[in-house]
C-alpha cells in the first residue's frame, strides 16, 4: 500500500513569504577567483595584502546577504490555517495515540493505544458512558439481566445493530468471536480474560475441545446467555473490554480458517465492523484512519466525521506536534514540560486520575529479596511523596496500597507509607547490621527516560536512609525484559498495571499462586482463598470487605512495592468537547464534538 | 575486456557478500534471547508451543535458514511479527521510498554544502575564510543528531513556521530530516574535500596549469577537481550506508514512517523476518552504492582497477 | 682525514629527525598548539579534578533542589548545604560534577575504541594492500561485507547477550570503525609499495612484515592520523546515539553522550543541561581536530604552506 508521493512545501507558502534574495554567486564577489589570483609566485608582497583584503570583505559580504535574507525570511511570517483547525472544521479528530498498533484484531491486541481504535471501530454487548466510569451504556444489548446469583447473565441484543457492509449483528457473532478468542489454536495473548465463562479456561488450555461446553450461548438470533464459573456481578462492565468485541465471521473466514492470525482481513477495505466508524486506512508508523460507518445503529448520534490516530512513541515530537497545531489530542506528555503549561495556566493541560499503579516487582524465590522483612525495609525506604512531587510532577498519588481508589467505591487498606525509622528497624529484622551488608542485587526497568529517573532517585533513596550501597540499576529494552521477568531472572523489575475494568480484582486477580501475571513467585494460600471467598460474597460492600483482606495480606508481605497511583496527563485542544475525566480513560468517539473555540490559538510557541 | 571481467568479479563478490550478510544477520537475530511472542500480559505456555509450530521454529536453524533462502529468492520475505497482518514486503514498500527520499536528499544536501565549503577553504587555506569555513563545518560533526534535529523543528517550524514539525503525509516535515541528516555528512565532506584538494593542488600540474594562465575556476573545478573529488567519492558509500540506518533518529523526531524506525523495533521486538527483510534491503543498497563507486573510482583512477 | 670525517659525521647526526622536524612545525601552528593544550587541560578536568573534595558525588540526587541554575547554593530538605558550579539536572545532581565523571568515560571509551580500530584497521589495510592479488580482494570483500552489517541491530542484539557494560560498548564500536581505516591504509600502501625505496628495500633482502612495518606503515601516517582525530569524535558521537537507545553507559554513571542526551530531551524547559554538556563535548572534539590537522600538517613533508 504506497501511498502517493508527499506534496511538496504548500503553495501559499510562496507567496507573500518569499523575498527574492540576490544571488550569492555573482562572480565579482567569488573569493576563489580573488585567491588564485594573487598566489602566483611574483609579486608576492602587493599579492597578499590584496588577497587579504578582498578575503575579508568578501567573508564580510557573504554574512551580511545572509544575515539579512533570514531578517527578511523571519519577519514575514504567513499564517495559513492550522492542519488542527481544518480538521476541526471537518470534524475529524486528530488523536496522539501512542505506539503503532501490532494489529486491528480485538482478539490479538492487548495495549491501550490498540484498544483505543478497536473502540471506534467495533461494539460490545455494553459500552462506556462519557462521563461515569460505573454506568455502562447499552451497546449491541438493549438490556442484559443477571439471575439471582450472577452466575448467569442474559443479553438481549436490539434488532437493529448492523456490520458495516449491511449484514445484522446477531448473538451468533458473539459466539464465533468467543470461540476465536479463547480457540487454542488462535493464541491469542489475552484470551485470559474470557476466562470468566464457566470452562473458558480449560477450554483455551486445550483441556476440552469442544467449544460448545463454554458457558456461552446464542439462544435465538438475539439472545445471548452467559454461564460463569463463579458469580460475578460486575459482567457488564468486563463486556466492555476489546477481548469482548465481536468479529465479523464471513469476512474474517473470507481470508483464512477462524484461528488464522496473520490474515488480511483486518485492513482497510476488507475490515468489516460494526462501530461508529469503519477502518478507511493504515499506513503503518504514520496513521490510522476511520470514518464515519453508516450502517451503525446510533449514525445520527454519531458527532465525529472521522478520527485519525497517530503512533507517535516519542512524546517530546507529540508535544511539537501539538504546538504545531498537527494535533487535537496528545497521548501523553514529558514530565519536564508539564510545569510550563501549569505555569501559564494553559487549559490545553489536563491530569486525571486514572486507573493504574506503578511499582517494583521482587522476585520472591531469590536472594536478598526472599526476606520479607528486607522487602518491608525497602517500601518503607521509598519517598514516594518526592518522586510524586519532584521526578514525575504530574499530580500522580502516591501509593499507599496497590489497588488505586476508585469511583466503585473500593478502597485499599491505608498501609505503605514512607517511614525512614521503620525501614530501618525492619533492615536489621532482615539481619542486616547495616547497609553496606546487603549483597549486590540490580533493579530493572524497560528503557525510557522516566523509568530511569524514578530508578535513579529510588536508588540514592535507599542508600540515604538504608545505607545500601550496592544497587545496580540496568535498563533493558522491552522484550528482552520480559522475557528476564518471565524466566525469573531478576531481582527488583519496575511494573505497571492498568485496570482493565472497574472491579478491583483487576488489579488483585494476578497475585494469585500461579497467575500468569504474577512474575513474583509469591504465593500466599489465605490470599488465593480470600480472592475466591470474595466471588461469593452477598452484598457489594462485604465483597470488598474480603477483596480488603486480601490485599492487606499482600500489602504485608510486599511481593511488590507500590510507588504511585497513575494520572494521565495530556495536552487536549480547546475545541474538543465531551472529552470527560474517566478513569480507565475509554472514550466513547461518538459523543465527542468538535467546536471551533473562537481563538486561532498560540501559532508560535 | 578487462572491464568486463572486472566488473564481472565484482558482481559475484557483491552476491557472495550479500549472502554473508543475510546469513549472519539470520543465525545472530536467531540465537538472540528473548523471542517475538511477549508481551506485558502473559503468554501461558501452552500457547506459546503452538505459535512455535506455527512459524517452523521448532525445525532446526539450518533448515529454518534453507526455506527463508528459499523464499527470499521468489521474493517472499516472510510476514511480520511487530506488525501483524503485515508481510516484510508491504511494510518494506511503504517504508523504503520515504528512508530513500530521506537519504538521497539529505546526501544531496551534504554535497552541495559540503563540497563547495571544502572547496572553498582549500583554495583560502589557512585564511579567516578557511577556518571560518572549517569551524562550521566542525559544528555539524560535534552535535549529535539527536541534538539538531529537535532544535531545527523548533526553530524552523515552530518559531518559524517555515515547514511542518512532524508526519509525512501532506507535511513538509521531511525537508527538516533531510537537512539534519546533511549537515552532518556535509561536514565530513566538507573536511575530506579540503584535505584531498589540498593535495591535488600542490601537484605540479597545477603549478603549470597557472603559471599558463589557465583561469583559477577552470583549475579548480576542472583540473583539481576530479582528483580531488576521489576520496569523497569513495566515501560515498559509508555516507549513504550512514544516512540510511542513521535515519533512526530523525525518523523518530519527525514522525517519519521510513524504514530506520523498522530497523531498529525489528531488533527491539525480535522481529526476525523484518529483521531480516531490512537488512536485506539495506545491504543490497550499500553494496550496490559500493559496487558503483568501485567502478567509479576504476574510471577515476585506472590503478585501482588491476588490483581488484 | 678520518677524524674530520669523524667530526663532520658527529654533526650531521646532531641534525633533525622527522620526528623533530615536525615538534618543531608543529609548534609554528599556534591553533594547534592551542589545541593541544586545551586537550591538555580537559583530561587533567576530567581525571584529577574529581579526586578532589570540593568536587560534590555526582550521583547524589536531591530532587527538590531540580534545575537550579549556575551558581547557585541551596539547602535541600534533609539539610544538606549545597553549591552548585553549573547548576543541577533534574534530580538535583551536581552538572559540573556530572561533565568531570562523564569526561572520564568518554574520553575512555574514545580513546580506546579509537586505539583498537587503529591497531587492527593499520595492520590489516597495509598487509591487504601489500600483498594485493587475491589475498587483497578476499581481504577487501570481507571488509565489504562487515561494513553492510547493520551495526545498531547488532548492537542491540549483543547487548542481550552481555548485558549493557562499558567493554562492549568500546569493543562493538572499535570493530566497526576500523573499517574505513583499513580501506584508507590500504590505498595509501598501493600507491607507496611500487615505489623505489620499496624495490630497494625488497632488493636488501628485507622480510615482508619488516617492510610493511618500518617502511610502508609509518609512510601512511599522514592520512592515518587525519582520519584519527576524525575517529574519535565518530566514537564519542556512536557512543552518544547508543545512549539514545538506551544501551551504553548504565545509570547512575552518565558519559557526555548520555548528558546530551538528557539535556536534548529537557531542552525547552532546562537548556543547561544541555548547553554546558555540549559546549564541552564541542571543543574538545574541535580541539582534536584542529590538533590532528595541525599534526598532519607537521607530519607530511609535502605539505606546503603559502
Amino acid at each position: 500500500m504506497i501511498s502517493p508521493r508527499p506534496r511538496k512545501i504548500d503553495p501559499s507558502l510562496a507567496q507573500p513569504c518569499f523575498v527574492s534574495v540576490p544571488t550569492l554567486f555573482d562572480r565579482r564577489l567569488n573569493p576563489v577567483s580573488f585567491a588564485l589570483v594573487g598566489s602566483g609566485d611574483g609579486a608576492r608582497k602587493g599579492a597578499k595584502a590584496q588577497r587579504h583584503y578582498s578575503s575579508c570583505s568578501a567573508a564580510l559580504r557573504l554574512c551580511v546577504i545572509l544575515s539579512s535574507a533570514i531578517i527578511a525570511f523571519s519577519q514575514t511570517s504567513c499564517r495559513k490555517e492550522r492542519k488542527v483547525d481544518i480538521a476541526t472544521r471537518e470534524k475529524i479528530l486528530l488523536l496522539g495515540n501512542g505506539d503503532e498498533p501490532k494489529a486491528l484484531d480485538p482478539h490479538l491486541v492487548s495495549s491501550v493505544g490498540d484498544s483505543n481504535i478497536l473502540r471506534a471501530t467495533l461494539e460490545g454487548l455494553t459500552t462506556f458512558h462519557p462521563a461515569d466510569d460505573t454506568k455502562h451504556e447499552p451497546g449491541v444489548a438493549e438490556r442484559w439481566e443477571p439471575n439471582e446469583d450472577f452466575t448467569e447473565w442474559k443479553f438481549f441484543l436490539r434488532k437493529n445493530a448492523k456490520w458495516s457492509n449491511g449484514d445484522p449483528v446477531t448473538a451468533h457473532d458473539f459466539v464465533y468471536s468467543y470461540n476465536r478468542i479463547l480457540h487454542p489454536e488462535m493464541a491469542a495473548p489475552y484470551a485470559s480474560m474470557l476466562y470468566f465463562l464457566k470452562n473458558g479456561e480449560a477450554f483455551n488450555k486445550g483441556e476440552i475441545e469442544d467449544f460448545a461446553e463454554v458457558g456461552v450461548k446464542a439462544e435465538n438470533d438475539y439472545l445471548l446467555v452467559c454461564t460463569l464459573e463463579r458469580p460475578t456481578p460486575f459482567l457488564p462492565d468486563v463486556v466492555k473490554h476489546t477481548t469482548w468485541l465481536p468479529v465479523h465471521q464471513p469476512t474474517i473466514e473470507k481470508f483464512g480458517t477462524m484461528t488464522e492470525a496473520f490474515t488480511d482481513w483486518q485492513k482497510p477495505g476488507n475490515h468489516v465492523s460494526n462501530g461508529a466508524f469503519q477502518l478507511t486506512e493504515w499506513r503503518i508508523n504514520a496513521h490510522v484512519k476511520v470514518r464515519r460507518n453508516p450502517h451503525y445503529w446510533d449514525a445520527k448520534n454519531v458527532k465525529p466525521n472521522g478520527i485519525n490516530f497517530y503512533p507517535i512513541p516519542n512524546s517530546f515530537t507529540e508535544e511539537k506536534a501539538f504546538r504545531n497545531g498537527l494535533l487535537h489530542y496528545t497521548y501523553i506528555i514529558p514530565s519536564n514540560l508539564i510545569s510550563h503549561y501549569r505555569d501559564d495556566n494553559d487549559p490545553s493541560l489536563r491530569s486525571e486520575t486514572y486507573a493504574g499503579v506503578y511499582f517494583y516487582r521482587c522476585n520472591t524465590k531469590e536472594k536478598p529479596m526472599d526476606n520479607v522483612d528486607f522487602r518491608r525495609a525497602l517500601a518503607y525506604a521509598i519517598n514516594q511523596e518526592t518522586i510524586v512531587k519532584y521526578v514525575k510532577m504530574g499530580g500522580e498519588q502516591p501509593a499507599y496500597g496497590y489497588t488505586p481508589p476508585s469511583e466503585v467505591g473500593y478502597k485499599p487498606p491505608n498501609v505503605i507509607e514512607h517511614d525512614p525509622q521503620k525501614a530501618r528497624e525492619f533492615l536489621k529484622k532482615a539481619g542486616y547490621e547495616s547497609g553496606k551488608d546487603v549483597p549486590e542485587f540490580t533493579v530493572l526497568f524497560n528503557t525510557t527516560e522516566e523509568h530511569k529517573s524514578i530508578a535513579v532517585a529510588i536508588q540514592d533513596m535507599w542508600k540515604k536512609t538504608l545505607g545500601i550501597e550496592k544497587v545496580k540499576i540496568e535498563n533493558q529494552e522491552w522484550k528482552v525484559f520480559q522475557q528476564t521477568l518471565f524466566d525469573m531472572k531478576y531481582d527488583v523489575g519496575r511494573a505497571g498495571w492498568i485496570g482493565d475494568y472497574g472491579d478491583p480484582t483487576t488489579f488483585l486477580g494476578m497475585w494469585q499462586t500461579d497467575d500468569s501475571n504474577n512474575y513474583t513467585g509469591w504465593s500466599n494460600a489465605d490470599f488465593d482463598r480470600l480472592l475466591k471467598e470474595s466471588s461469593y460474597a452477598k452484598s457489594t460492600k462485604d465483597r470488598y470487605r474480603i477483596l480488603g483482606e486480601a490485599e492487606a495480606i499482600l500489602l504485608d508481605e510486599v511481593p511488590i512495592l507500590p510507588i504511585y497511583w497513575y494520572t494521565r496527563v495530556y495536552l487536549i485542544s480547546p475545541d474538543v468537547k465531551n472529552w470527560n475525566p474517566l478513569l480507565l480513560d475509554n472514550h466513547p468517539y461518538k459523543h465527542i464534538d468538535l467546536v471551533p473555540s473562537g481563538q486561532t490559538g498560540k501559532e508560535t510557541e | 575486456m578487462e572491464t568486463a571481467r572486472f566488473i564481472l568479479s565484482r558482481f559475484l563478490q557483491s552476491v557472495f557478500a550479500l549472502v554473508c550478510i543475510i546469513a549472519i544477520t539470520f543465525f545472530l537475530a536467531r540465537l538472540a534471547p528473548g523471542g517475538p511472542f511477549l508481551d506485558e500480559k502473559a503468554v501461558p505456555e501452552h500457547l506459546l508451543e503452538k505459535m512455535q509450530e506455527k512459524y517452523g521454529f521448532d525445525r532446526p536453524l539450518i533448515v529454518q535458514f534453507g526455506i527463508y533462502l528459499g523464499n527470499l529468492v521468489q521474493g517472499d520475505l516472510g510476514p511480520s511479527f511487530g506488525n501483524k497482518g503485515y508481510s516484510v514486503n508491504e511494510i518494506i514498500a511503504q517504508g523504503f521510498p520515504v528512508s530513500l527520499m530521506l537519504g538521497v536528499v539529505g546526501l544531496g544536501i551534504a554535497l552541495a554544502i559540503g563540497i563547495p565549503i571544502g572547496v572553498f577553504a582549500a583554495a583560502r587555506k589557512n585564511t579567516a575564510t578557511d577556518y571560518i569555513l572549517m569551524t562550521i563545518a566542525m559544528i555539524g560533526i560535534c552535535l549529535p543528531t539527536f541534538v539538531i534535529a529537535p532544535l531545527l523543528g523548533e526553530w524552523l517550524a515552530i518559531h518559524l513556521g517555515w515547514f511542518d514539525v512532524a508526519f509525512w503525509e501532506g507535511s513538509s516535515a521531511w525537508v527538516l530530516g533531510s537537512l539534519t541528516l546533511g549537515l552532518y555528512y556535509s561536514a565530513y565532506i566538507a573536511r575530506l574535500t579540503r584535505g584531498s584538494m589540498l593535495d591535488v593542488l600542490n601537484q605540479d600540474f597545477i603549478r603549470t596549469a597557472r603559471s599558463k594562465g589557465v583561469s583559477p575556476l577552470k583549475i579548480l573545478f576542472k583540473h583539481a577537481f576530479r582528483g580531488g573529488i576521489t576520496p569523497v567519492v569513495a566515501y560515498l558509500g559509508p555516507a549513504l550506508a550512514g544516512l540510511l540506518g542513521g535515519s533512526f533518529v530523525v525518523e523518530t523526531v519527525f514522525g517519519l514512517p521510513g524504514l530506520g524506525q523498522h530497523f531498529i523495533k525489528a531488533a527491539t521486538n525480535r522481529d526476525y523476518w523484518l529483521i531480516n527483510g531490512t537488512v536485506t534491503v539495506f545491504a543490497v543498497l550499500i553494496i550496490l552504492m559500493n559496487f558503483v563507486v568501485d567502478v567509479v573510482q576504476a574510471w577515476l583512477d585506472p590503478r585501482t582497477k588491476s588490483k581488484g | 682525514m678520518i677524524s674530520e670525517i669523524h667530526r663532520h659525521g658527529q654533526d650531521i647526526e646532531k641534525g633533525s629527525s622527522l620526528g623533530r622536524d615536525a615538534w618543531l612545525r608543529l609548534k609554528k601552528n599556534h591553533l594547534a598548539m592551542a589545541s593541544l593544550w586545551f586537550f591538555v587541560v580537559i583530561l587533567a578536568f576530567c581525571f584529577l579534578l574529581p579526586l578532589f573534595k570540593f568536587i560534590p558525588n555526582p550521583n547524589i540526587t536531591h530532587p527538590d533542589l531540580q534545575s537550579m541554575p549556575a551558581f547557585s547554593s541551596a539547602t535541600s530538605m534533609e539539610g544538606q548545604d549545597v553549591f552548585y558550579l553549573l547548576g543541577s539536572d533534574h534530580l538535583g545532581r551536581d552538572i559540573f560534577a556530572r561533565i568531570l565523571h562523564g569526561g572520564r568515560v568518554s574520553l575512555f571509551v574514545g580513546f580506546l575504541a579509537t586505539a583498537v580500530s587503529l591497531t587492527i584497521g593499520v595492520i590489516y589495510g597495509a598487509v591487504s594492500g601489500y600483498t594485493g592479488g587475491r589475498v587483497d580482494a578476499a581481504m577487501m570483500r570481507f571488509v565489504d561485507i562487515l561494513y553492510a552489517l547493520p551495526f545498531m541491530i547488532i548492537v542491540i542484539i549483543l547487548t542481550t547477550y552481555f548485558g549493557n557494560n562499558l567493554w562492549l560498548l568500546f569493543v562493538c564500536i572499535g570493530a566497526v570503525e576500523w573499517l574505513t581505516m583499513s580501506r584508507i591504509v590500504r590505498g595509501q600502501v598501493i600507491s607507496l609499495k611500487n615505489q623505489e625505496f620499496v624495490e630497494a628495500a625488497r632488493s636488501l633482502g628485507l622480510s615482508q612484515w619488516r617492510i610493511i612495518f618500518r617502511h610502508l606503515i609509518p609512510n601512511t601516517i599522514g592520512p592515518v592520523i587525519v582520519y584519527t582525530t576524525l575517529t574519535v569524535p565518530a566514537v564519542m558521537r556512536l557512543e552518544a546515539i547508543l545512549s539514545f537507545l538506551g544501551l551504553g553507559v548504565q545509570p547512575p554513571n552518565a558519559s557526555w553522550g548520555s548528558l546530551i542526551k538528557e539535556g536534548a530531551d529537557r531542552m525547552a524547559s532546562d537548556p543547561g543541561l544541555l548547553i554546558y554538556p555540549a559546549i564541552v563535548f564541542g571543543l574538545t572534539l574541535f580541539s582534536l581536530n584542529f590538533l590532528g590537522d595541525g599534526l598532519r600538517d607537521a607530519l607530511d613533508p609535502k605539505s606546503s604552506k603559502d
